[in-house]
């Protein structure tokens, strides 16, 4: 089987678009009849992805989504500023949102929280001032 | 019971999402911290909060909610409504606050 991928833009601080990468990538795996249990998980990681770039990137970011038969693949990648401790960012509760997007609801520090708990396998590699690599995977099975 | 039979019973305007009012409701969820609604509703879930912007659509349609109330008599914003109309997501207004709809969705028994 041929595999499907897509690649959406994500523009920093544009909260008009916001999460309509996730909900594209919903979209399609809900047409493949994938089952509800995966596009949970994968809607979950996206949307916490997706919004995380337009809240804390100072750069614009891409959600890469690619779908082969053993795997799904969902990458959301940014240039900067980047995350200088990636286990206390991870902690529930941890955020350095401003006051403004706490008022909006965003900056209760579960972001990365839900990523954890929602994707089959994670890695994030982030670097000071050169930007966060989100790699995420789902068996499309579960 | 669907939204349209919700609104109706509690009185609550469906101000966009109309055309999807005939959803049914498996559940109901209160929470304004956005990425707590996102890990904790699950489809058909009635999700109350008082925050009016249009990022709570993209929490709705990504968790398949049923609908979204804006409590507390607080107004969604124009794009929310634009962005509800567009995903098929109804908003209801209700001027009871989350706790004070619950209760009154608890008196209904349907849940
Ligand atoms: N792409 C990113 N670039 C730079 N910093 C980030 C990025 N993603 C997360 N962070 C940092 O990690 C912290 C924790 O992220 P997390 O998503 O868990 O919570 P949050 O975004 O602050 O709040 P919530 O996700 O609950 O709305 C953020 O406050 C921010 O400091
Ligand atoms: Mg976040």
């Amino acid at each position: 089987m041929a595999s499907l991928s897509r690649t959406f833009r994500i523009q920093k601080r544009d909260f008009t678009n916001a999460g309509n990468a996730s909900i594209s990538v919903k979209k399609l795996l809900k047409s493949l009849n994938l089952s509800a249990c995966v596009i949970r998980k994968v809607s979950i990681c996206g949307y916490e992805g997706e919004m995380n770039v337009v809240m804390h990137a100072a750069t614009d970011g891409i959600l890469a989504f690619e779908l082969t038969e053993k795997k799904i693949f969902l990458t959301v990648s940014d240039e900067g500023p980047g995350i200088e401790d990636i286990e206390t960012a991870m902690q529930k509760g941890y955020s350095t949102a401003s006051d403004e997007f706490r008022e909006m609801g965003f900056g209760a520090g579960m972001g990365l929280h839900n990523i954890r708990e929602n994707a089959d396998s994670l890695h994030i590699d982030s670097t000071l001032g050169a930007g966060t690599v989100i790699r995420m995977e789902f068996n499309p099975g579960g | 019971m669907n939204v349209k039979e919700l609104a109706d019973k509690l009185g609550l305007e469906i101000h966009a999402g109309k055309q999807a009012a005939d959803r049914d409701i498996l559940g109901g969820y209160t929470g304004d911290l956005l990425s707590d609604v996102m890990a904790r509703i699950n489809p058909g879930t009635a999700w109350m909060t008082i925050q009016t912007h249009q990022n709570i659509v993209a929490v709705a349609v990504l968790r398949e909610a049923a609908c979204i109330s804006i409590t507390g008599g607080h107004r969604p914003d124009r794009e929310t409504v634009e962005r509800a109309e567009k995903e098929n997501m109804p908003v209801l207004l209700a001027d009871d606050n989350s706790f004070d709809l619950c209760l009154k969705i608890a008196d209904l028994k349907v849940l």
